[in-house]
């Protein structure tokens, strides 16, 4: 347009911006004008944004820091491939109830929210579906039964906040008091055997030597990290956590989409529920008791902003098996559930100091070097 | 002391200060360097944003600062406000060396800086943020009484006298809280006051007041650092001016008022340029009403409104800040619901909200960039494709390469700088970051675009840029609704223009019949700002 500069100084655009090399820019534009529609195979896999690729390397770590230290005090056990096989399919396992729920409370935070109900609509879910009348449709009616009533029970929470203009943390600490108690009066405060071998088989089975329940957590990451990184729901997701004002001026309904957030984070809740009631065989009001803790401080260690706009479902995932495997390493050591907890707590404070001291250190070291290579 | 100008502010404003306005800081002798920057550095994560400045201010001065957006004038800022730390360099204050190793140490100094976007905490009282930090207390309670006074005492010396130190600064309209800023800096005993655009925010009379503020100021021995984008405030409240350019003073200390406005502009943007305007097209090439607007109302904003704007024309709105303009065009885009009236595009009513303005073809460009408009940590072509990624994915799926490559052109067609769609739109200027902007509505589809303050912030540069896209998009059929406080843009840019004064339309021409002098008149008649709803 207008950008014919007469001085030699103005020529070189930006020469103080060296991050915005020449050979890396025409190649990567060339790749993406190449061909719409064929789905980008430069970037297909790459999602989370970059940063939080970096962020879960520091996860990682943590991970392996607890593995060096279960092989420390118990070099017995690591010795043996066979257990050590087996006793990562039972943290696995450990965490995949709660893992599911965090899934869903990661895409909620991400929005910009948080869901206080998240264990309490699982006791719900489960005692719902265990119930006599429920039982009497089968495993199908069962499955139904805990899905719907959670994605029901998300509805109304996504409704308070959306279109009630109720705080989310209100909201949904309401629906924690509200929906246990329902969960107990129906339930009667006794504890429903589920009859149904079909879901009593989720948990006892393994399929080519990993627990159904595994697969379960998977799907559900897998769907989730799709979800999130690649459809237009996961895009609103973070622009309505990102900047609400923005997204609604751009055309997005954020109310809307506020309230699909809380409903997929019953949808998990529910699934869990499954989970649960056929690792108990049973269900109780008193079930998935602050599974709520549990998903926000995984999510919180994996990454995810709680102001919202920023997460990766990867982050979520790493931090719920961070704490199944430090509740494994004091179960295999013999040591008491109050010494975990405390421990627990210096984690969750540990790996948000440790990401964010690394975080920033790493951009500076990569600026510098930028800025001294340049001049 | 300066004599106040016969503007309307200072007319009405009965309590003009007779006694000095603070006390000045006995040791200042008029005319003393107070402070002395020697080739100060600082860099940022893949940025040199401070590559070499050289400032000297001396004390009872106003010193303006001019560049463009992105020249390192914020940067500069922080550096003497104590936020960052300059990489090398000398700074000198008041003779010594002086290092501002937070901002507690800048303003004990006294230096005090009132920032673009105000640091006011919105739910305290006005005497709350005025002595924020340093609150008069003893044995640990605040000692109100007294903070109230001493507010009250300086807001009247300020001129506004009539705001209540009890008062939320929620509720003050945005004089007002700058007012407030002032009064904090005042509470500091400041040497050196740094005014980052302070009538950016400001309705015209207010500006008037505003120099008459700054004026007794200076009479005192206080020095000001003053930066505007807009040349003719420099020339009247100015004394000298350093330029800035890419981080490097390019210019220092030019008399502010004789230097040709040609000069500071070459040495700002290192080319000749002024405001230019695309030529309009020579016959009435607008084609059918597009958005046809009748009797639009909404309570103590804007009353009875009816526009029109045809396929093809740009129609500007001029108006002072609280006259209803954004707030008209907020309502036009069906993010604020109206309580009479309709809003009909290409002849159907339209359905309240925003998705439903958009689905009919609306496209705005907010205000507030960042606030309104922008995802700032998220990559550009996220940006860039916010309200069509919907359109370039399949099954719900989003198509991440479509987007980029169409984000990529739309970089091209703008001149974005720097070019990298995946930049996080944070690390651009702010004429880039309204590129982004005003380049979501280019995807296709859009028909009407709502334009609220286009070049707020936007260097010289990027403006005729700016003034060229749109016009090209008016020539491809887009009919534009401008909104802007600054006359010339209005009627440079304009096809047809409608004056806005307190919520109604008072005079609707086509651009060419009206002038300046006749559209400020219009503005400005009978207007009383400061009991205008915000």
């Amino acid at each position: 347009m207008s950008d014919a500069t007469p001085t030699p100084t103005a020529t070189p655009e930006r020469p103080q911006l060296p991050a915005q090399s020449p050979p890396v820019d025409p190649a990567e534009t060339a790749v993406a004008s190449n061909k719409a529609g064929s789905g980008g195979k430069l970037s297909w896999w790459r999602g989370d944004g970059g940063d939080g690729a970096k962020r879960n390397l520091g996860l990682i770590g943590v991970l392996a820091a607890l593995i060096v230290v279960g092989a420390v005090t118990k070099p017995d056990l690591y010795g043996d491939p066979n257990w050590v096989w087996n006793n990562v399919l039972a943290i696995l396992q450990l965490a995949s109830v709660v893992g599911v729920v965090t899934v869903g409370m990661t895409f909620v935070i991400i929005g910009g929210g948080i869901d206080l109900s998240v264990g309490a609509i699982v006791a719900l879910a489960g005692v719902w579906c265990t119930t006599v009348a429920t039982q009497s449709y089968g495993a199908g009616g069962m499955i139904f039964t805990a899905l719907a009533v959670g994605i029901c029970v998300g509805l109304v929470n996504g409704v308070l906040i959306s279109y009630g203009r109720l705080v989310p943390f209100i909201a949904t600490l309401a629906m924690l008091v509200a929906a246990r108690g329902l969960a107990a009066s129906i339930s009667n405060k006794q504890t429903q055997v589920s009859s149904s071998t079909f879901i009593n088989d989720i948990a006892a089975r393994k399929v080519i030597g990993i627990p159904i329940l595994v697969y379960i957590l998977g799907a559900v990451v897998l769907a989730g990290w799709v979800v999130l990184n690649r459809t237009t729901f996961g895009r609103r997701t973070i622009a309505v956590g990102g900047n609400p004002e923005a997204a609604r001026l751009a055309g997005i309904n954020v109310r809307r989409h506020t309230m699909l957030l809380y409903a997929l984070s019953g949808l998990c809740c529910g699934i869990a529920a499954i989970m649960l009631t056929s690792q108990a065989t049973s269900a109780q009001a008193a079930m998935a008791n602050l599974y709520e803790l549990d998903a926000i401080a995984a999510a919180i260690i994996g990454g995810t902003l709680l102001s919202g706009g920023r997460g990766t479902i990867v982050g979520s995932l790493l931090g719920v098996i961070i704490f199944a495997t430090i509740t494994n390493l004091f179960a295999i050591n013999g040591l008491s559930i109050e010494a975990q907890n405390m421990v627990k707590g210096g984690i969750i404070v540990a790996a948000v100091l440790v990401q964010q001291f690394q975080f920033k250190s790493v951009t500076r070291l990569l600026a510098r070097n930028r800025v001294t290579t340049a001049t | 002391m300066a004599l106040p100008e016969d503007d309307p502010a200072t007319a009405s404003a009965e309590a003009v200060a007779e006694a000095p306005l603070v006390e000045a800081p006995a040791d200042t002798v008029a005319g003393e360097v107070v402070l002395r920057l020697t080739d100060v550095v600082k860099t940022f994560p893949g940025v040199r944003a401070l590559d070499g400045v050289q400032l000297e201010v001396r004390a009872g001065e106003v010193h303006c600062l001019l560049g463009q957006n992105g020249a390192g004038k914020s940067t500069l800022i922080k550096v003497l406000a104590g936020v960052h730390q300059p990489d090398s360099g000398q700074v000198e204050w008041r003779g010594e060396p002086a290092t501002f190793t937070n901002p507690q140490a800048a303003m004990k100094a006294g230096i005090a800086t009132i920032y673009q976007e105000l640091d006011l905490v919105e739910d305290l009282s006005v005497a709350e943020n005025a002595f924020l930090g340093h609150e008069y207390r003893s044995f640990g309670f605040v000692r109100r009484g007294r903070m109230a006074r001493h507010t009250r005492q300086i807001l009247s010396r300020l001129g506004h006298g009539e705001i209540p130190p009890g008062r939320m600064v929620r509720s003050l309209p945005a004089a007002g809280k700058q007012i407030v800023s002032m009064a904090r800096a005042l509470s500091h005993e400041a040497r050196l006051i740094i005014m980052d655009e302070p009538s950016a925010v400001l309705a015209h009379d207010e500006v008037g007041n505003l120099f008459r503020i700054i004026r007794e100021l200076t009479a005192q021995g206080i020095a000001v650092i003053y930066i505007s984008h807009r040349l003719e405030e420099i020339r009247e409240i100015g004394d000298r001016v350093t330029v800035l350019k890419d981080g490097r003073t390019t210019a220092a200390n030019l008399p502010a008022r004789d230097t040709p406005t040609r000069d500071l502009v070459s040495r700002m943007t290192g080319r000749t340029i002024e405001y230019v305007f695309p030529d309009r097209p020579a016959d009435d090439s607008a084609g059918a009403d597009l958005l046809q607007v009748e009797g639009l109302t909404r309570t103590g904003e804007f009353a009875d409104v009816s526009l029109s704007v045809r396929a093809g024309e740009i129609v500007g709105i001029a108006g002072l800040v609280g006259s209803g303009r954004s707030e008209l065009l907020e309502t036009i885009y069906g993010a604020r619901l109206p309580e009479a009236g309709t809003v009909r595009m290409d002849g159907k009513a339209l359905r309240p909200g925003v998705g439903a303005a958009v689905r009919a073809g609306m496209g705005m460009a907010p205000e507030e960039r960042k606030s309104q408009a922008l995802l700032l940590g998220e990559p550009i072509y996220r940006n860039v494709t916010l309200a069509t990624f919907g359109r370039y994915a399949r099954l719900g799926f989003t198509n991440a390469a479509k987007e980029r490559a169409e984000a990529d052109r739309i970089a091209e067609t703008l001149e974005l700088r720097p070019r990298d769609v995946d930049r996080p739109v944070r690390t651009l200027s702010g004429g880039n970051q309204q590129k982004v902007v005003v380049g979501r509505w280019l995807l296709g589809g859009t028909k009407l675009l709502l334009l609220d303050e286009p070049t707020r912030g936007v260097d010289v540069g990027a403006r005729a840029e700016l003034y060229q896209v749109i016009r090209a998009l008016a020539a491809q059929g887009v009919g534009v609704l401008l909104v802007s406080s600054e006359v010339p843009e209005v009627l440079g840019l304009a096809d047809r223009v409608l004056v806005m004064r307190e919520g109604r339309v008072v005079r609707e021409a086509a651009a060419g019949e009206l002038d300046e002098n006749t559209v400020l008149d219009l503005v400005m008649a009978g207007s009383l700002m400061e009991g205008a709803p915000a």
